[in-house]
């Protein structure tokens, strides 16, 4: 065998010798087995169905819902609206809690983290007994925490506390100020769209002016002037009308109220999760050589430019996979949900298989749904990764 | 990246493998190891004395043997846990009757929180009119009222597990409606409580008629037929609401109590017996006079099983057919021996009612004995005598103006 192989023509190795003969076979003989199983599973689904009188079809989400839906994001008439659009409804609802969810727990995540790492004795304690408390306990314990333990125990809403502001907390949520559009609504978001590409060109411009308090800053400034056209245009176009929170029969009309269920669910998932993520910038923080700091410093860069260009680029490289995880673990947790009664994606599936009778097919529904969910979170943050990674020369 | 349509096949191909093989129904012995934690040991249930001395009983003279032979044979087996079928089964047992059977228990869906129907008492015993008829089947089955397994559901896994064949019955405040019978794959049986859809309010709401309730915060629970009920009146009326679901009984009534809804929906007897047992004060909280629906409370069972599905249609048949005929826990073996020919029939005495069923002669016999009949039950249950003070409304005999009308025993 140290000689050369011989070419293929002339070659007096058997076939089930021939190495690269087995390798094809070997993946025939996987897919067969895959296809084989797919088969056996296929088979069983169709069986079982026919056994218990159903069919596998996914016509019955053209039928009207029927069943109203206390939180949704877009209108939704439960006397004409399919099974599909208030599952579409339900998805809507994950995603709000799963994309706020990210961001604040991100937040409370950094902030505990570099809070672990304090040189103050109490702040350090703090993060850590916060950490090791949400940690360890089952979110689900926590959701109802918060939301039986914690919201509903709030004044009823003829009692609410009044917050100056016009602010009212309540055991129905927390209802707070807001806009109603007029007409000339659109009208100013043109005009709030083009105030930000006039923005950005300022950024570019400010970029090449060398003056560090106009460089470093440049992206304050930016939005200073996003900021600037947008109140003009505000003042001059009177595009909302402000909306108070007040007691109209049962409820809070106006303003616009965070319900307890979605408050909970996020309080929940930003608390649980933001513990996780602590302990994973802790880790990338410390990660990085105490030698990269002090040569940084002595270099002259300032404490924040110290962090801004050095240990968070370098930490960043540690921190972004596992919190890719968590966020997918946020993701997933969100269909908690149901606990606590937010009709989130989980919950509206639930209530639609339990009407129709279509488990497997609902059942299939969610889970392709969470996996489109954690694909794209995944495929982001990899696309992010990819951006921090080492990059060898 | 490129892993993830493998990883989307294994993952579809997981889910269909476990719904693949739950909707295959007809598993002889349904897992029991799963959710055995949370069944009481059935032991605890009281035995009434008659029954396990069946020679106790006066002898009637029309035909006393083939009674005490037929009483006799499972309750000399009941003593072991690997107790063969009982000799008097007629051998054409199939299905899940034969499944039932052979295992020797009867495993009950139940709902388990819900006072009045079933709910688990602090000697570990279900109480409740579920339970009673859970009892009753057990009775015509094996003439041990101790030989139910129940096995508390949701309403959201109620189904599933018919379905998945993990239950044999469901008796479980479940409404009858078309579309549990055509597309859930169920069949559902007689109508053991006549309900209608309520709605519960604090008394100081001063709410009279459900236009009171406009712009109200309403509970409700998760996949209920309430849910719908209440979207389809509130809406068809133009009355604005926000509903509030929650999967479970416990987490919508303490959020009712603190306030969080203004008033909650479900049956009537439901709502009465939430207010007894789970709301702080009962007395603040009345349930609306308005109906809102039709509520049909039926066990249900696995569709196309007719054999099984005859058990339980008669089981509950003969609990209106005694109270017709005025028979009773206390007077069954009195009936047995002098009854009325229609009686003797209906217990056993004479003809082949219960054995042409695939069960003992004296399958009603046991069921009346052991639990009594529908009045009875519903008295132990649920009757003015009970904190419920659940009025009968329609459920009773035909013969009194009511809707329980069970086919002739004959």
């Amino acid at each position: 065998m140290a000689s050369p192989p011989p070419p293929l023509s002339q070659s007096s190795v058997p076939f089930y010798r021939d190495v690269r003969v087995l390798r094809v076979l070997v993946q025939i003989a996987f897919v067969a087995l895959v296809l084989l199983v797919g088969w056996f599973l296929w088979n069983n689904v169709v069986r079982g169905m026919a056994r218990i009188g159903g069919a596998f079809s996914f016509a019955f989400l053209e039928n009207a819902a029927s069943f109203a839906l206390s939180e949704t994001s877009l209108p939704y008439d439960p006397a004409t609206d399919s099974y599909l659009y208030a599952f579409f409804i339900g998805v809507l609802n994950t995603l709000r809690v799963v994309i706020v969810g990210i961001i604040l727990a991100t937040l409370l995540g950094l902030v505990a983290g570099i809070a672990r790492l304090s040189s103050n004795w109490l702040i350090a304690k703090i993060a850590q007994v916060y950490v090791e408390i949400f940690r360890n306990t089952p979110l689900l314990i926590q959701l109802f925490f918060w939301y039986f333990v914690g919201i509903l125990k709030l004044p009823r809403v003829r009692d609410s506390i009044e917050i100056p502001g016009g602010i009212y907390l309540s055991n129905r949520g927390l209802a707070v100020p807001w806009f109603t559009p007029n007409e000339t609504f659109t009208a100013w978001l043109v005009i709030a769209g083009a105030g930000i590409l006039a923005a950005f060109g300022v950024y570019k411009l400010l970029g090449r002016v060398e003056k560090p308090f106009i460089y470093e800053w440049r992206g304050g400034w930016a939005f200073l002037v996003w900021l600037a056209i947008a109140l003009a245009a505000a003042v001059a176009l009177q595009p909302f009308t402000p909306s108070v929170p007040e007691i109209r029969g049962f409820n809070f009309g106006g303003g616009v109220t965070l319900s307890p269920e979605y408050a909970a669910l996020l309080l929940g998932l930003v608390v649980y999760t933001g513990a996780f993520i602590a302990e994973i910038v802790r880790a990338g923080i410390q990660a990085v050589p105490r030698g990269m700091v002090e040569a940084a410093r002595a270099l002259g860069l300032s404490y924040i430019q110290t962090l801004r260009l050095v240990v968070i680029p370098l930490a960043l490289r540690v921190i972004i996979p596992p919190l890719t995880n968590q966020y997918l673990n946020l993701s997933k947790n969100s269909s908690l949900a149901i606990a606590v009664g937010y009709a989130d994606l989980f919950y509206v599936s639930n209530t639609i298989f339990n009407q129709t009778g279509q488990t497997l097919q609902v059942i299939l529904m969610i889970m392709v749904a969470y996996l489109i969910i954690s694909l794209i979170i995944s495929t982001a943050m990899n696309g992010l990764n990819a951006r921090f990674k080492l990059v060898e020369r | 990246m490129k892993h993830y349509p493998i990883v989307l096949i294994a993952v579809v191909a997981l889910v269909a493998f476990g719904v693949g093989a739950c909707a295959g129904a007809t598993v002889s012995t349904p897992t029991t190891s799963a959710q055995a934690t949370a069944v009481p040991p059935p032991t605890t249930a009281p035995q009434p004395t008659a029954v396990t001395q069946p020679t106790t009983a006066p002898q009637p003279t029309a035909a006393p043997t083939q009674v005490a032979q037929a009483t006799a044979a499972p309750t000399a087996a009941a003593g072991g846990p690997t107790a063969p079928p009982p000799t008097s089964v007629a051998a054409v047992a199939a299905g899940r009757l034969k499944t039932v059977l052979d295992r020797g228990n009867l495993i009950c869906g139940i709902n388990g929180q819900l006072a009045g129907f079933s709910v688990l008492e602090s000697d570990g015993s279900y109480s409740g009119i579920d339970a009673e008829f859970c009892r009753a089947l057990a009775g015509a089955l094996f003439n041990d009222v101790s030989k139910v397994e129940y096995r508390p559901l949701t309403t959201q896994n109620r189904f599933a597990a018919l379905q998945s064949g993990e239950v044999d019955v469901l008796m479980r405040n479940t409404t009858f409606t078309t579309n549990r019978d055509t597309a859930v794959g169920l069949d559902f049986l007689p109508t053991t409580f006549f309900d209608g859809g309520g709605i519960l309010v604090e008394k100081s709401l001063n709410a009279t008629k459900l236009s009171d309730l406009a712009g109200a915060t309403i509970c409700v629970l998760a996949g209920t037929t309430n849910e719908q009920v209440l979207t389809d009146t509130f809406n068809s009326q133009n009355i604005q609401f926000t509903p509030l679901t929650f999967p479970e009984a416990n987490a919508l009534y303490k959020a009712l109590d603190e306030g969080r809804c203004d008033a909650a929906t479900s049956d009537k007897s439901q709502l009465a017996g939430q207010r007894a047992s789970v709301l702080k004060n009962p007395d603040d909280w009345v349930i609306m006079e308005e109906t809102l629906s039709k509520e049909p409370l039926s066990p249900a069972v696995l569709q196309n099983d007719a054999q099984w599905a005859d058990v339980v249609r008669w089981v509950v048949y003969a609990t209106w057919y005694a109270e017709e005929l005025g028979i009773t826990k206390a007077n069954v073996d009195d009936q047995l021996a002098n009854g009325s020919t229609n009686a003797k029939r209906f217990l056993g005495g004479t003809g082949s009612l219960g054995k042409d069923m695939g069960l003992s002669p004296d399958a009603f016999y046991r069921v009346i004995k052991l639990v009594g009949n529908y009045g009875e039950i519903f008295d132990k249950t649920l009757g003015p005598n009970t904190k419920f003070k659940v009025p009968r409304g329609l459920n009773t005999p035909y013969t009194q103006g009511g809707l329980q009308y069970s086919p002739p025993f004959r």
